[in-house]
């Protein structure tokens, strides 16, 4: 049995055009020591899944799902009380803007003790302490008196360290980061990105790391999720993703990456991830994808094998090329791709 | 902490100045003759009008009597009036606590119903509850006070017989005055009965005097907390896993709180001015009754000097409202 169980999660918001569907059928296992990434774009619904399984979306979303499991408990059916006694203690979440997620009226220090009072107990004298400790492990210098600062006084990174120390302050099995380096500077986010997998590897603990860039994925992952508007179009370990991926879109993210573009442009994917008004027809990416065709745009994919991602995709990608297109559209595929190769 | 007060004492200082142009100038501003109204009805002749306007210094002109004020105020020495010939900063002393006794009960009524009202108002956006608490509160703040004044005194005091009509005690009840302050002074008075009448009598008055002040705070309140809400940390609050009520009351409720005091700081002022009214209907014998038969009287001195020091007490409020902004936003304190 898996730490965490996710079966078909669906997330609507009801708004003044009707619903929307954030997340569609997303699953999810993630085990004890797990490194699971979730990447996607802007709008596609990672960050709502997760806040979904924490119980933090507003009243307004309806959250569904077949079976929604943490260490064996149906989150579903549990009352909102025995749900808070698992968040923030065995499960605990962190944010992508640290400036803006602390409170600016308390004290560091506060704020890091507040979780271990409610779900541990013990004296202040030994929370202060833990909170030391905690401050020390995230790599902040003179922890003591940085307790009694308040948020304001500190940098970006360092509040994104407080807000680290605080969500392991009660021990956590899982760790969700939703985007922690996003509003750092490219100098800290290494620095965080590593923190993080360290105190994962030293506790044990299972982390999902949401996020939108590749490099990171490649580095810190051992499963992934690619989401694309609300929906998982691939999921797999991350050697065969980054080796053979199988849906077109995480083709397209992974060409978009500096380090692997071959050509003198750096390759993009047009267009934006689709909102509530403009949600075709058929396959939810037919309108960017450059192999759709006509079956793309008039039916939604099935999902594939597990050896090809479990990709939603009517022409799942095989070494590059798309796997059961019509002949002749192949044909002009090539045409176009050893065109393209001469020029370059 | 100690720099940031001292700025805001600073900057107190101009304001006084320009207080005491208006307090001087707009009582001179005010058609009638102050000698001629003391005079009476049987008039004056002019001989002995033009001895006393230049006993009283309203011969010179308008500049010099300003200085000679100004002279005087910084001496402390605010004047006599010239109706009653006592200092007038004795008399205010003397009905001021009646005035701050019905202040204190009537901000206590709107901060004790409008902070609770305008947090669950705020926390259940949109329900029912929400929507009478904004109704009710935009009703209480278009109502004039005297109006609302007459109508509680004619259904509590006249069809239900609930409530005095008038005046801070019972004429059953007398004794000595030692703080000024009548809830305290029934209390050490020993008199039996004392302390639960000069309560009813400070019931509608309070109501009367706070239901604006309620009406802003309730709204104030609600949308600070609306605004803080949808806050980050919010949001980290709740997933700690904490419960609703400290999410609410601790988290988001702190941060709100910023804005209501000012305008609970702001409301002290419509206090003392509503105060003017409040207690003309109900026959209350604090500084607003006071200052309005000074005005009827163009009683100069009084009115000068009483507005002066309302005007002082309003910015004494307003500096400790500073002071506590910078306790409970330490963003504040900390960038002076």
């Amino acid at each position: 049995m898996s730490l965490l169980e996710i079966r078909n999660l669906s997330v609507e918001f009801t708004t003044a055009y009707g619903q929307f569907r954030a997340v569609d059928a997303v699953d999810l296992d993630v085990d004890q020591g797990d490194v699971v990434a979730i990447v996607g774009e802007s709008g596609s619904g990672k960050s709502v899944a997760m806040l979904a399984l924490m119980g933090l979306l507003p009243w307004t979303a309806k959250v569904q799902a077949d079976r929604l499991s943490f260490d064996g408990k149906d989150l579903t059916s549990l009352e909102p009380k025995q749900r808070r006694r698992i968040i923030g203690k065995d499960m605990a979440m962190i944010f992508q803007e640290p400036m803006t997620s602390l409170n600016p009226c308390f004290t560091v220090g506060f704020q890091i003790t507040e979780a271990m009072k409610v779900h541990l107990g013990g004296t202040r004298a030994e929370r202060r302490r833990r909170a030391v400790e905690l401050l020390d492990q995230v790599g902040i210098p003179e922890p003591e008196t940085r307790l009694s600062a308040f948020p304001h006084q500190m940098s970006g990174g360092m509040n994104q360290r407080v807000m680290i120390a605080m969500s392991i302050a009660c021990n956590p099995r899982l760790l969700i980061a939703d985007e922690p380096t996003t509003a750092l500077d490219v100098t800290i986010q290494a620095q965080i990105l590593e923190l993080l997998l360290s105190l994962q590897r030293d506790r044990g603990m299972a982390l999902v790391l949401i996020t939108h860039d590749m490099g990171v994925v490649a580095e810190t992952a051992q499963r992934v999720m690619v989401q694309y508007a609300g929906q998982q179009v691939e999921r797999r370990d991350v050697v065969g993703l980054f080796s053979t991926p199988a849906h077109p879109y995480t083709a397209a993210l992974l060409d978009a990456l500096p380090e692997r573009s071959r050509g003198k442009r750096l390759p993009s994917i047009p267009g934006v991830v689709p909102g509530q008004l403009d949600r075709p027809d058929g396959c939810l990416f037919n309108p960017r994808c450059r192999f759709a065709t006509d079956l793309c745009r008039s039916r939604p994919p099935g999902r594939g094998s597990p050896e090809q991602g479990a990709a939603l995709c009517h022409y799942p990608l095989q070494g590059g090329e798309p796997s059961g297109y019509p002949p002749d559209l192949l044909d002009q595929l090539r045409r176009q791709a050893a065109e393209e190769a001469r020029s370059a | 902490m100690f720099r940031f007060i001292v700025t805001r004492i600073g900057l107190l200082i101009p304001t006084f100045f320009g207080v005491t142009i208006a307090a001087f100038s707009f009582i001179r501003l005010l058609p009638g003759d102050p000698i001629l109204l003391l005079a009476g009805e049987r008039g004056i002749d002019d001989e002995r009008h033009a001895q006393l306007m230049a006993q009283f210094g309203f011969d010179l002109p308008i500049w010099q009597q300003y200085l000679n004020y100004l002279g005087d105020i910084i001496q402390g020495d605010l004047g006599r009036s010239i109706v009653t010939k006592q200092p007038v900063l004795e008399e205010f002393l003397a009905l001021f606590p009646a005035t701050l006794e019905l202040s204190i009960c009537a901000m206590f009524f709107a901060v004790a119903l409008g902070l609770p009202a305008g947090v669950i108002a705020g926390v259940t956006r949109g329900s029912k509850f929400d929507h009478t608490v904004m109704a009710v509160s935009l009703t209480g703040y278009s109502m004039p006070i005297f109006w609302w004044a007459l109508l509680l005194i004619v259904v509590f005091s006249g069809e239900l017989g609930w409530t005095p009509v008038s005046g801070r005690i019972s004429y059953l009840y007398f004794f000595e005055p030692v703080t000024g302050f009548m809830l305290i002074d029934s209390l050490l008075s020993g008199e039996k009965g004392a302390f639960a009448s000069a309560i009813s009598h400070l019931i509608l008055p309070s109501i009367a005097l706070g239901t604006i002040p309620l009406a802003v705070i309730a709204r104030q309140t609600r949308s600070a907390m609306l605004e803080v809400l949808g806050e980050d940390y919010v949001r980290t609050a709740r997933a700690k896993g904490l419960p609703p009520s400290r999410v609410v009351g601790l988290h988001a409720l702190r941060n709100a709180l910023i804005p209501v005091i000012t305008v609970i700081g702001l409301s002290v002022g419509v206090l003392l001015a509503g105060a003017i009214l409040t207690e003309t209907i109900f026959s209350w014998p604090g500084i607003g009754k006071w200052m309005v038969d000074s005005i009827f009287r163009r009683d100069y001195q009084s009115v000068q000097g009483g507005l002066l020091l309302i005007a002082v007490i309003v910015m004494t409020v307003n500096l400790i409202v500073d002071v506590l902004y910078g306790l409970i936003n330490p963003r504040i304190r900390h960038t002076r």
